[in-house]
């Protein structure tokens, strides 16, 4: 059916659907999020959650104390080495659909920190990311954004075909493997079947792409 | 509130005990007292206890490393050349062992002075890394002598719960130790410079692997 013909329709008082748009709607629309916080970031989550900034708007309020009820993950902070694992146990023990947004410069690459010995350089080295979120930390807004963003991810997504999401793929993983505690550092340092180093030309470090300083 | 005279009183105290005052040339001016490993436990209880002391609150234990260094000095060597004998000047390359410090910042809140700054030096920087802990004088000190055995790897004999604080169990470095080798993972540099431009080149190059 196409769009003209549905507002014509709705003019009538007749409301047509499908099963994809009604299921799409009804997930977006109510994306709890597991209530865990790991740093500064943390803080603005919780802002963006309370009267001022307001989640609720968005169906996105009730946060979930257990993986088990929550359909998002929202990886506030700098993740240590130390702390990794438990996130990724975390999100293991989420079902299906599960989405991650990761928030602040820590989570997508270590921020600060990235030269330090004991962070995380970004958290999608070991679990899918949805939405990154840039900031130091990042404002309520950008937090809004991004769950607005996600909503539109959700709102696209087909129930069939070859593009349909994960949860509906039975060969693709929900879950990926924990790292463990190494003698140097996290074993594996990155997960190779899900992160691939961004491909930077370092000759080309300070300078515009001409080769100029 | 002395060090000179702190010093002569722990000295007349505690027998059989080396102290030795390391100077401070900044501006600062925090002199501290370098005890001998041996005697630690009874000069401390000395500091705390003495009624016109009481240093009775341990604020702060951190770490130093002081790795060992080639030092070179000039000795005049008596030597035979075209048959007469002449004293040649030669420089002498000795290798410095390196030793770990641990140091103890103390305050007495009952007599309203401070700080007074301890220090304790271990023997080497390998096997025998090896301090009495102060935590049965100071509780304070607990976690923070955690956080040195951790970061710079000083075994505090004594200490009653010796266990790594900050990084995880199966961690066998010492990251603050000057010799540390971080991991290897420069796989990502999107605005590398300097000594990370050149980290990032040798991963690229599978050098650094």
């Amino acid at each position: 059916m196409d769009e003209p013909l549905k507002i014509a329709l709705r003019k009538q008082g007749i409301f047509t659907t499908t099963l994809q748009e009604l299921y799409n709607w009804g997930r977006k629309n109510s994306l709890w999020p597991l209530n865990f916080g790991l740093a500064c970031c943390a803080i603005e989550m919780i802002a963006t959650t309370m009267a001022r900034y307001d989640m609720a708007r968005f169906g996105a309020e009730v946060f979930r104390p257990s993986p088990r009820q929550a359909d998002l993950m929202i990886v506030a902070g700098t993740v240590t080495k130390k702390m990794a694992p438990q996130v990724i146990r975390l999100y293991n023990q989420m079902p299906e659909p599960k989405y991650v947004i990761s928030m602040g410069a820590c989570a997508i690459s270590g921020g600060p920190f990235k030269q330090g010995y004991n962070v995380l350089k970004g958290i999608d080295r070991y679990i899918p990311v949805d939405i990154y979120i840039p900031g130091c930390p990042p404002r309520p807004e950008a937090l809004i954004d991004a769950l607005m963003a996600l909503q539109k991810k959700i709102d696209e997504q087909h129930l069939t075909g070859a593009d349909r999401p994960r949860h509906l793929n039975l060969d693709t993983p929900s879950e990926f493997p924990v790292p463990q505690f190494g003698a140097h550092d996290l074993e594996p340092s990155q997960n190779p079947e899900i992160w691939h180093p961004p491909l930077v030309h370092i000759s080309l470090a300070g300078k515009d792409e001409s080769g100029n300083n | 509130m002395n060090l000179e005279t702190i010093k002569s009183e722990i000295e007349a105290s505690v027998s059989g005990c080396r102290l030795e005052i390391i100077p401070n040339a900044s501006p600062s001016e925090q002199h501290s007292l370098l005890v001998d490993a041996a005697r630690a436990v009874a000069v401390a209880r000395f500091l705390r206890d003495a009624a016109h002391l009481r240093f009775d609150f341990c604020s702060n234990v951190t770490g130093v490393d002081w790795p060992s260094k080639e030092i070179s000095e000039k000795i005049k060597v008596k030597k035979i050349l075209d048959g007469v004998e002449q004293e040649v000047e030669e420089t002498r390359k000795t290798q410095s062992l390196g030793y770990l410090e641990a140091v103890y910042h103390l305050y007495s809140v009952e007599k309203k002075h401070g700080p007074f700054v301890l220090r304790l030096r271990t023997e080497d920087r390998e096997n025998r890394a090896h301090l009495p802990s102060l935590t049965p004088v100071w509780r304070s000190a607990e976690f923070q002598e955690r956080e040195i055995f951790d970061l710079f790897g000083i075994h505090f004999d004594g200490h009653p719960d010796l266990r790594r604080i900050l990084m995880w169990d199966e961690f066998e470095d010492h990251p603050m130790r000057r010799d540390y080798v971080e991991p290897n993972d420069y796989e990502y540099e999107p605005t590398a410079h300097d000594e990370v431009l050149q980290k990032a080149k040798q991963h690229q190059n599978g050098v650094g692997c």
